[in-house]
């Protein structure tokens, strides 16, 4: 008989047939590996707002989601202090499993079986989360939201109400309408990661695109004047360094700022 | 047109026309002695030209590939005309022919002559064999669902068995039907209602795993109950809609199915919501050049399928599919 004591479960799938499905195994295992099922959610992001203040062993994560894919939620998970232990559990996705098999990270396939239920969560146990750099290898695209973890919470922010991306000494901070968040990040890999969305105003400095209303003279007295970025929903000005005022200039011109 | 460095196709010019010279020497002989020294005779001013004709189709051949088939034909002909001049004025000039420009306007004809019919015996010989080269192609394209669909569905009737098992039963027994049809031997027009009978089974299958987020608005009206339309037409269409337009999001979504007839034409609509920035590898485009292809092999130039992502006036975007069909209630 096992000791210990029952492993808390988390199950993350959009699809409700699968979540109960999922909760019928773990109910007919519960005898051989104690378990409960302590949260579900139906979406990446739902699962970070549902762990919040629960102490989770497992994740069973289906890896297709709208809002946020499981890959994206194990990243996020993964800043944790104690992130829960993570199994894939996937319908059909050859490159998906290709690649957890060449990273030796856990999944299951649908229609999942008890006994693989069980071994599966047998493992889970010892082994510890993917690395974030395996699982940002895993999803080529952009994520939809960045986390950074403030009083022993994670918190989420979503791209699209991020208005610029500033890098101080060893911090990025994430600024929004409504409030700043400091992010455990560098600045080139969000350039890279979402050259798309965002453009670089200085050194130190990214801008959300679309969040460009316009440009103005500064009127200091001092040296050669400075051009400034009028940003929507904040009253603050950006400043664009010399040597990026031409690229930014031409992408304004393109898109009639 | 004939793929020119083909090995077949090669043997085939040469052995047609020798066949030919055959044929004009015997033409050309006074009795059937004369016949062999008359063909060796011609045979010396035949195969240089010949290989030489071949040499340079063989080395052209991918570009003559890319023009227009009546173009390639032209230009098939003139080369061989051309080319019998050429070689017949080198030939008088290293004294082995008297030559004049009638002797040059004759071999010029002759050659182009003898190109026309190669051309032609090779453009009816592909017609003969496209039915079933058309054939394989329909049988390899005729779409297969998604290994996603499969085991996402069999894990929802599982989820089923235990709470409501007749709910269970019925989506087995659409399950099978579905793949009865996707495993039928797809070649012949069906009737559109069969069609449309099997997209409402797939659809209950979707529905079920994902509930109140698939919505589903079918508008049939006026249309006769004999059109026939090719298998499996509409159901990749809406496994596509259901993949890139409700699936990607948690808010409920509606896809919208029209049917309607204008005059010899049958109008199917089809609209899903989608979402803008959606990294899709080449997926939905697969399905669509399949489909699009199919509708050429069973209608030609008679069936158009477009499609377009529109903007909402409420902001969102809406992807949608026409299919023009002629409306044939005869098998073709």
């Amino acid at each position: 008989m096992n000791t210990s004591p029952a492993l808390s479960v988390m199950i993350v799938d959009d699809e409700t047939p699968a979540r109960t499905r999922l909760r019928d195994l773990l109910a007919d295992i519960a005898g051989e590996l104690p378990n409960v099922v302590v949260a579900e959610a139906s979406n990446g992001v739902m699962a970070i707002a549902a762990i919040d203040g629960l102490a989770v062993d497992v994740a069973l994560v289906d890896i297709r989601m709208p809002e946020m894919d499981g890959i994206e939620l194990a990243r996020h998970l993964a800043q944790l202090e104690q992130p829960p232990a993570l199994i894939f559990v996937t319908a059909y996705d050859s490159h998906a499993v290709e690649a957890f098999e060449v990273n030796a990270i856990d999944y299951l396939v649908k229609p999942v079986r008890a006994q693989r239920l069980v071994a599966a969560l047998r493992r889970a146990r010892q082994s510890r989360p993917p690395a974030p750099q395996v699982l940002a290898q895993l999803s080529p695209g952009a994520r939809s939201h960045l986390s950074c973890h403030e009083r022993g919470r994670l918190l989420l922010i979503s791209l699209a109400d991020i208005v610029y991306l500033r890098a101080d000494l060893k911090y990025v901070t994430a600024r929004t309408a409504a409030r700043e968040y400091l992010l455990d990040e560098s600045l080139t890999h969000l350039e890279e990661e979402f050259a798309t969305r965002f453009i670089r105003l200085h050194r130190s400095v990214l801008v959300a695109r679309d969040a460009i209303v316009g440009f103005e003279r500064s009127t200091t007295d001092d040296a050669e004047a400075q051009w400034q970025a009028l940003l929507r929903g904040i009253a603050e000005r950006l400043p664009v360094s010399r040597r990026q005022w031409p690229l930014v200039k031409s992408y304004a011109r393109q898109s009639n700022v | 047109m004939p793929d020119f460095r083909n090995f077949g196709v090669m043997l085939r010019v040469l052995l047609g026309v020798n066949a030919l010279a055959l044929a004009a020497a015997l033409v050309h002989s006074n009795g059937i002695a004369d016949w062999v020294p008359r063909y060796v005779d011609m045979a010396a001013w035949v195969q240089p030209l010949l290989l030489l004709n071949l040499a340079l189709l063989a080395l052209l051949g991918k570009g003559l590939r890319r023009l227009p088939a009546g173009l390639g034909q032209i230009f098939i002909i003139v080369l061989a005309a051309g080319s019998a001049a050429l070689l017949l004025d080198f030939w008088r000039f290293m004294g082995f022919d008297e030559g004049s420009w009638q002797r040059l306007l004759r071999a010029s004809l002759l050659s182009g002559a003898t190109a026309a019919t190669l051309l032609l015996y090779f453009s009816l010989r592909a017609k003969a064999f496209s039915p079933a080269l058309a054939e394989a192609r329909l049988q390899a394209l005729t779409a297969r669902i998604r290994p996603h669909f499969l085991f996402n569905s069999l894990n929802a009737v599982l989820s089923l068995i235990r709470s409501e098992p007749r709910r269970a039963e019925t989506a087995i027994e659409e399950l099978a039907d579905l793949f009865r049809a996707l495993m039928r031997d797809q070649r012949d027009l069906l009737p559109l209602a069969d069609e449309i009978a099997l997209c409402r089974q797939y659809l209950n299958l979707e529905k079920l795993r994902l509930g109140e987020r698939l919505n589903v608005v079918w508008q049939v009206s006026a249309v006769p109950a004999d059109v026939k339309v090719p298998p499996l037409m509409l159901q990749p269409l809406l496994e596509n809609a259901v993949y890139y337009g409700i699936e990607p999001s948690s808010e409920p979504g509606t896809i919208r199915i029209a049917f309607a007839r204008k005059g010899k034409e049958l109008h199917i609509g089809l609209s899903n919501p989608c979402y803008g920035g959606t990294n899709v590898p080449g997926g939905n485009h697969m399905a669509l050049a399949n489909i699009r292809e199919r509708l050429t092999l069973y209608y030609d130039l008679e069936a158009r399928l477009e499609t377009k992502e529109v903007a909402l006036k409420d902001g969102r975007h809406e992807y949608r599919v026409r299919i023009v069909l002629p409306c044939r209630s005869e098998k073709i």
